[in-house]
């Protein structure tokens, strides 16, 4: 058993490294019609550019990623550097009109996006040409190593029942080397997702067969990282199936988890694009999904005919509708841990990580002020950005909508959200982003924590003070200072994952559903004490 | 200001200083040499076991002491000097008290056995036990085999332990079948089997004889006294019970006989000495309950109980409804009202018994023949709801009833299979009876008795 799980984890490891080092492979260069194709496409006016991109990357010499990127990205800003002069020169000399003029030559959007659109069309080699079977060597690889590693705990955890051994003891969940490691792995993984997807385009050849049967075109970087979500998901989702098999509520949650993701969020949006239609999440509420109210996409949904009205209206029923009222009946759990993207995937691969949440008083209060600052930061955004896109202006009360679209999709969107969300999860736990970040989640939880039917009951005097509930619990929450009160834990935080109560060796703690009177019990002498003295001291 | 003191920061002590703390302003000293903050002692085998550090079983933040104004001394208490009301530590310090409390806890029984004190050999109820099993038995290459004397809570928590750890385990257990002088057959027969399937070494009715050493003192083997067979072990775990543990009261004139002996203020012989949790000793038994009763629960409500007293509001110590609970190896355990084992039942109760035909759930409910009411349940692998079960045994409900109505208790998590149907359907066969089960009823639930 041992042997399989230690071939398992070598598989995995070598279906790692060539994913990664795929990224080093092929050499890119552009013929001189597909880049004046692409100019042309995009419509870009400067001759400089053209200059420029030409000798960067019409060549004879094998360039790599890297150089191609760094030669791309050398063009796009000579030729901005030179019309920045030329605006300066005239603005200098109070030459209006020449000024005015050479905005239209300056290139707007990223160097990286340039760089990544030219290499996706540059892009020769092994990869691009063996696509089938990079496919087997990488994601094959790591799935069936992954598998190899997962499934003999069936056997080697023994019988069913909570099996945490060893948690606190392993480098790799203990924030020991191993952890580290991941960390940056990930990090890094998601600053070049982000901020460099050029140098994962080879990445997107292993998966464009798929793309292609799934939408009829190439794949994306993003397309890249929603078909590794899925994939992760599922095969960490059959860790959670074997960890928590004696666990109904586990079993159920994880299952809903993986169909929401691999089919609202991948499959479904994948089938829409392929009809031409807008492709949309149909469980990705506002304000996660941030941008639903960006003018691009309010112009495109109300471009798309019957279709993307329906998207309007359903995405704004979701929010102000469907959400709270699912909350208040279910608690913000429908949401966070049985339907969410992000939930999804802190529940399986984030799950080796959970106790990792700081339990702080500390911590906590960081919480409160950072997921309510978020939230405001988005719903200030949304009022400016429709606000200018209705008034047809730049701007609201000085701030300008460009502006902070673009710093919320930095900061909130790609840091918070991406790099920090999932890439500190070995150190700081999987919910890093749900409970500091999301601004989804602190409204829900603003629902939950005063109109909902939600709680989890502690069971009257049974507490042991043991610590297992607090541990365990990935939103930071210390349901031990309920339970030991015999207080019910109602926590705006609280995403309702099951853990605390899975792992309670005394059987303390059951999420409910239940009528609201009651729902808040403070005490202080519990029951099983002198029934008077209960009476006299928890009167309140 | 009157200063408080209180000896032991177990769960007693510790409960009691903060109810203090609600209702006073006193002075209030926590003394403790085992460790400076307060932390759980019933989760130190997850310490072991890795599911936790040491520092997720301190249920208060550090800060919380000084936020709160209360003192925490690390010294050991050598002597209580009761006519000048001073402690005296064994460092040679003093402190001196207005009213003193003590809740000095337990430590594990040793019955006189050849070589009990031997290096390897250890109980399981201080923190510096568990160091000292880290110490002994790090890994199974470091302990080849353990033995385990005494089969209690703790024995098996102990051998669950080793068990994370893939070390051999030999579980030296006195009676015929586990813990079976508390449990009924049925039960400490499923658990039997549970054991087993853990594969650990159990032996039923075998006692220790002797601990044997090597040539370097450490241990070597153990011997079985009906059998006269040789273990080879590096460590051995004394689990057969714990006792109070007041060794240093006995010169301070207040009254002991196992534990410090308390009244139902939970007051010493001496003014202003109080004794709670494990270490005190009921002159009287409270109904059915045992004189020294040694769990977590009873020492919190003791120190709710005194904290009154103390500020004021003389109270005595009146548990209601026992409540207990455990976890042997995978299998939950919660019990609520009396059951006893077959050799402790009363005249005129009996069981109603049910087990599930493939997995370890079983339920044993105790009630009276003749007026049919409900005395207790033991319910295994399935939880119960404390406070439904609180209201029935208040409300002197039948056995009928509270069948009837089980959907209520039920407290497992959402979508688990119930058994409520199965079990009400042999109570049925049993009993000639025609009881159907009643849907769950929130409005039930919440109502109080
Ligand atoms: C491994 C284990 C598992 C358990 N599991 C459960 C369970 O599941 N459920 C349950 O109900 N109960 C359980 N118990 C029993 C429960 O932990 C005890 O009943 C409870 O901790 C007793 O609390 P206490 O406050 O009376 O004393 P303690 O917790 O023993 O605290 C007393 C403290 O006083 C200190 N002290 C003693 N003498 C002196 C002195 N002279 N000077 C200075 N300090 C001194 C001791 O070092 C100790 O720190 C378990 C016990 C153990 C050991
Ligand atoms: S896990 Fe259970 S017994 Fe332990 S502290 Fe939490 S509620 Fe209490």
């Amino acid at each position: 058993m041992k042997a399989i799980k230690y071939t398992g984890l070598l598989l995995f490891l070598i279906g790692l490294a060539i994913f990664t080092g795929t990224i080093f492979t092929g050499s890119f260069s552009l013929t001189q019609t597909e880049l004046d194709n692409y100019i042309q496409e995009k419509g870009y006016k400067s001759e400089i550019l053209k200059t420029e991109l030409k000798n960067a990357v019409v060549t004879n010499k094998s360039l790599n990623i890297f150089e191609f990127s760094s030669r791309v990205r050398g063009a796009f800003e000579t030729s901005n550097n030179f019309y920045d002069a030329l605006i300066a020169k005239y603005d200098a000399e109070k030459n209006w009109d020449k000024k005015g003029e050479q905005y239209q030559y300056k290139v707007y959007g990223k160097p990286h996006t340039l760089s990544y659109n030219l290499a996706k069309k540059a892009g020769k080699g092994y990869v691009r040409d063996n696509a089938g079977l990079m496919w087997f060597l990488t994601f094959g690889l790591g799935i069936i190593g992954a598998l190899l590693f997962i499934l003999p705990n069936v056997i080697l955890l023994g019988k069913p029942g909570i099996k945490n051994n060893g948690i606190y003891l392993n480098s790799a969940t203990n924030r020991g080397a191993i952890a580290w490691l991941v960390l940056v792995y990930l990090v890094t993984f998601y600053l070049v997702l982000y901020f460099m997807a050029d140098y994962a385009v080879n990445w997107t050849y292993i998966l464009d067969p798929i793309s292609k049967a799934l939408n009829g075109g190439e794949a994306s970087q993003w397309f890249v990282y929603g078909f590794l979500y899925c994939v992760i998901m599922l095969t960490m989702g059959v860790r959670m199936y074997i960890k928590y098999r004696h666990n109904k509520y586990q079993i159920v949650r994880t299952t809903s988890v993986l169909f929401f993701q691999i089919v609202f969020a991948f499959l479904i949006p994948e089938i829409m694009t392929s009809l031409n239609m807008p492709g949309y999440d149909f469980k990705n509420a506002f304000p996660l999904d941030y941008d639903f109210f960006f003018d691009w996409n309010i112009e495109n949904l109300t471009n798309s005919g019957g279709i993307g009205i329906f998207i309007l209206v359903w995405g704004i029923l979701l929010t102000l509708v469907i959400v709270p009222v699912m909350v208040y009946f279910f608690g913000k759990r429908w949401y966070c841990s049985w339907v969410c993207g992000c939930g999804g995937l802190a529940e399986t691969l984030g799950d080796p990580y959970r106790q990792h949440s700081n339990k702080s008083l500390n911590a906590w209060k960081l919480e409160r002020w950072l997921i309510h600052s978020v939230l405001v930061f988005s719903l200030v955004m949304t009022i400016v950005t429709l606000y200018c896109y209705f008034s047809g202006t730049e701007s609201l009360i000085g701030i300008k909508s460009q502006w902070i679209k673009d710093t919320y999709s930095f900061l909130i969107g790609a840091w918070f959200a991406g790099v920090i969300g999932t890439g500190f999860y070995p150190i700081f736990g999987n919910r890093v982003w749900c409970r500091f970040g999301c601004p989804l989640a602190a409204y829900l939880g603003l629902v939950q924590r005063f109109k909902s039917r939600f709680r989890i009951t502690t069971n009257g005097g049974q507490c042991i003070s043991c610590g297992n509930c607090s541990t365990y619990c990935e939103q930071g929450i210390d349901v031990r200072s309920y339970a030991q009160k015999g207080e019910n834990i109602v926590r705006a935080s609280c995403v309702g994952c099951g853990i605390c109560s899975a792992v309670c060796p005394r059987g303390v703690l059951k999420l409910e559903n239940g009528p609201e009177t009651g729902r808040i019990n403070p005490t202080d002498v519990l029951l099983g004490n002198d029934v008077d003295l209960m009476q006299l001291v928890n009167k309140k | 200001m009157e200063h408080i003191v209180i000896i032991g920061n177990g769960i007693s002590g510790v409960t009691a200083a903060r109810h203090i703390r609600k209702n006073s302003d006193k002075q209030i000293t926590i003394i403790s040499k085992e460790n400076k903050y307060f932390f759980s002692r019933t989760a130190l085998m997850y310490i072991y076991m890795g599911h936790m550090k040491f520092e997720h079983t301190q249920p208060y933040e550090n800060w919380f002491w000084e936020k709160n104004n209360i003192s925490l001394k690390e010294a050991f208490v050598a002597n209580i000097n009761t006519e000048k009301k001073v402690l005296d530590f064994s460092n040679g310090e003093h402190l001196s008290y207005d009213k003193l409390i003590i809740a000095s806890g337990s430590k594990p029984n040793k019955f006189g056995w050849p070589g009990q004190d031997l290096e390897g050999v250890m109980g399981m109820y201080h923190k510096q036990d568990l160091e000292n099993l880290e110490k002994y038995a790090p890994n199974k290459e470091a302990c080849k085999r353990a033995v385990i004397v005494g089969g209690g809570l703790i024995g098996i928590e102990l051998a669950e332990m080793l068990r994370s750890r893939d070390i051999p385990v030999t579980f030296l257990v006195r009676e015929s079948s586990f813990w079976n002088g508390v449990l009924p057959a049925q039960e400490s027969e499923m658990i039997n089997e549970h054991i087993k399937d853990h594969h650990i070494d159990l032996r039923l009715g075998a006692n220790l004889k002797e601990i044997k050493a090597d040539e370097n003192g450490k241990v070597k083997s153990i011997i079985i006294e009906e059998t006269g067979e040789e273990i080879f072990c590096n460590v051995v775990g004394l689990t057969a019970g714990v006792s109070p543990n007041i060794n240093f009261v006995k010169e301070s004139g207040i009254a002991t006989n196992r534990g410090v002996l308390v009244n139902r203020f939970l007051e010493t012989n001496v003014k202003d000495v109080y004794a709670i949790g494990d270490c005190a000793e009921q002159h009287d038994a409270i109904g059915q309950r045992r004189n020294i009763e040694a769990v977590w629960y009873t020492g919190r409500m003791m120190g709710e109980t005194l904290a009154q007293t103390i500020c004021g509001n003389k109270t005595a110590y009146k548990p209601g409804h026992w409540f207990n609970s455990a976890k042997f190896l995978d299998i939950e355990y919660q019990t609520y009202g009396w059951v006893f084992s077959e050799r402790g039942l009363k005249e005129g109760e009996t069981y109603f018994q049910w087990r599930h035909p493939k997995d370890y759930k079983c339920i044993t409910i105790s009630f009276h023949k003749e007026s049919r009411q409900f005395i207790g349940i033991n319910t295994f692998g399935i939880r119960m709801r404390h406070e439904i079960f609180d209201k029935w045994l208040t409300e002197n409900q039948s056995i009928e009833y509270v069948l009837e109505h089980l959907a209520d208790a039920n407290f497992d998590p959402e979508f688990y299979k119930l058994h409520e149907g199965e079990i009400m359907e042999k109570f049925n066969q049993e009993n000639g009876t025609n009881i159907k089960l009643q849907k769950k009823s929130w409005k039930r639930i919440f109502s109080k008795a």
